[in-house]
C-alpha cells in the first residue's frame, strides 16, 4: 500500500488547509460553515490561524495599516435601545447629552491629522440625522476640508435616499453603519429598529458611489454559529471597512452585566472575519484594550487586521495614540497614506 | 478643578468615595468598593462630579477629554 506523502508545512487541522488554497490562493472568502470551523478551532491552533490570516491581509490588502480617529459630534440622548450603548436615553446610564461646537471638531481632525491618521470618522449618537445636524455636518466638511488633509467619515444612523445623496455630494469619503450582529440575534439586542432597517442605509450608502464602512460587535451573548453567520451576511455585503468592536459591558445597559469575550476567541473571531472578507478593511475598534490587552493587540495585528482607531473612542479611553503607533512602527507596518478622494 | 482634589463622591460610579464621604487631597477614593471603579477611571473619563455627584457634561476627542460639572466647572485629567 502507498501512502501520499504529507506536504511540506500542511496542517494537521482540514479547515486551515482548506482556507490556505480558497482564501490564500484564490482570494475566495470562506463560507458560513467553514467561519464555523475556524472559530471553533481549538486553543493550539490559534496561533496558525492567525498566522494564514495574516498572510491574507498581506497578500491581498498590503502591509499598510489605516488609522483612523473617531470623534462624536452629539454624544447621549439617542432614542434608540442598542442593548450595549451607553448613548442610549431609555437606560439609566451616566452618559450625559453633549454636542461638540465646530471649532472643536476642527481642532479634533487636526490633532489626529497630525498623527498620521488618514480617516476622521464624525458620529452622532442619533436614529437618523435631523436638518439641524445634517446642516451642521455640512459646516463641519467644509470647515475640515478648508483646514486639514484627512478623509472625513460619518456615522449618523438611518439615512433616508437624500440625505445619502447629500453626503455624497459634500464629499463624506466613507458611512459607516454597522450591522452589529447576526440577522438572527439582532431582535435580542435592537427593539427600535429592524436588522433590515440598517442594511436598507448599507445598501443606499454603496449604491452612491461613498464606500461602505459596517461592522460588528461580538461577545454580546451570541452563540459562535452567530458569530459565523454574521461575518458571512457581512462578507455578502461587501463593505470597504469592517470595523470589529469587542462588547465593552457599560454601566446602566442591559448588557452590564455581560462580561468580557474571552481573548482566544477573540482572537479567533479576528482570523475568521480575516478569512471570510480577504481584501476588506479590517478594523480594530471598540473593546480590544479590555479584551485583548497589549498582547492580543500585537497578535491581532499580526492575525489579519490592518487599521486601527487611534487614541480614544467615542465615550470611553483608547490605549495611547503613541503606543499603537510606535508598535506599528515595531512590526514594520507602515500607515497608510492619504489619497484624498476627487 | 483637578481629578485629584478633594473628592467626596467617586468619578465613574457616584457614590460616596470613602467612609465619612472625604479624601484628602492628592488621594483617591481608597475603599474597597471603589478598587473597580479605580480600574475603569484609567480607561473612561469621570462621569459624576468628585464635589457633588452630578452627571458632568463628558467630552472625549481622539486624543483626550473634557468633563464639566455645571455647579463646580472644569475637571481635568
Amino acid at each position: 500500500m502507498t501512502t501520499q506523502p504529507n506536504p511540506r508545512n500542511a496542517s494537521k487541522y482540514p479547515i486551515l488547509e482548506t482556507a490556505r488554497e480558497q482564501v490564500l490562493a484564490r482570494g475566495e472568502g470562506l463560507s458560513e460553515s467553514q467561519l464555523l470551523e475556524i472559530l471553533e478551532l481549538p486553543d493550539e491552533a490559534i496561533p496558525e490561524a492567525l498566522q494564514l490570516a495574516h498572510e491574507v491581509r498581506l497578500e491581498h490588502c498590503g502591509e499598510d495599516v489605516e488609522v483612523e480617529g473617531i470623534i462624536s459630534i452629539k454624544t447621549g440622548g439617542c432614542p434608540e435601545d442598542c442593548h450595549f450603548c451607553s448613548q442610549s436615553g431609555l437606560f439609566d446610564s451616566p452618559v450625559r447629552g453633549v454636542w461638540l461646537d465646530i471649532p472643536e471638531l476642527v481642532k479634533a481632525a487636526k490633532e489626529t491629522a497630525a498623527t498620521g491618521a488618514t480617516e476622521f470618522c464624525i458620529v452622532a449618537a442619533v436614529r437618523g440625522p435631523d436638518i439641524k445636524l445634517m446642516n451642521q455636518i455640512k459646516f463641519a466638511i467644509d470647515r475640515i476640508n478648508a483646514e486639514v488633509d484627512i478623509n472625513i467619515a460619518c456615522s449618523l444612523g438611518m439615512l433616508t435616499q437624500r440625505q445619502v445623496d447629500q453626503l455624497a455630494e459634500w464629499g463624506v469619503h466613507r458611512y459607516n453603519h454597522n450591522l452589529e450582529t447576526a440577522r438572527s440575534y439582532f431582535p435580542e439586542v435592537v427593539t427600535t429598529h429592524s436588522y433590515e432597517e440598517r442594511l436598507e442605509t448599507c445598501n443606499m450608502v454603496k449604491a452612491a458611489g461613498m464606500e461602505l464602512c459596517c461592522g460588528a460587535l461580538i461577545g454580546m451573548g451570541e452563540t459562535t454559529a452567530q458569530r459565523a453567520e454574521l461575518a458571512s451576511q457581512l462578507a455578502a455585503l461587501e463593505p470597504h471597512e469592517v470595523p470589529l468592536n469587542f462588547l465593552n459591558p457599560r454601566p446602566g445597559t442591559p448588557l452590564e452585566n455581560q462580561g468580557i469575550m474571552d481573548g482566544k476567541d477573540a482572537l479567533r473571531a479576528i482570523a475568521a472575519f480575516r478569512l471570510a472578507m480577504p481584501r476588506t478593511v479590517l478594523r480594530y475598534a471598540g473593546g480590544r484594550e479590555l479584551t485583548l490587552g497589549d498582547l492580543g493587540t500585537r497578535e491581532g495585528l499580526m492575525g489579519g487586521i490592518n487599521a486601527v482607531i487611534v487614541g480614544n473612542y467615542l465615550t470611553t479611553l483608547g490605549r495611547p495614540a503613541d503606543a499603537d503607533l510606535n508598535l506599528l512602527v515595531e512590526l514594520n507596518m507602515p500607515i497608510k497614506e492619504l489619497q484624498k478622494s476627487l | 478643578m483637578n481629578a485629584t482634589d478633594t473628592a467626596s463622591f467617586c468619578g465613574h460610579c457616584g457614590e460616596p468615595a470613602a467612609q465619612g464621604g472625604q479624601v484628602a487631597e492628592g488621594e483617591r477614593p481608597t475603599s474597597d468598593a471603589h478598587q473597580g471603579c479605580q480600574q475603569r477611571l484609567a480607561m473612561e473619563p469621570p462621569r459624576y462630579c468628585p464635589q457633588c455627584r452630578r452627571r458632568m457634561k463628558v467630552q472625549v476627542t481622539p486624543l483626550g477629554w473634557t468633563a464639566e460639572c455645571s455647579r463646580h466647572g472644569r475637571v481635568t485629567p
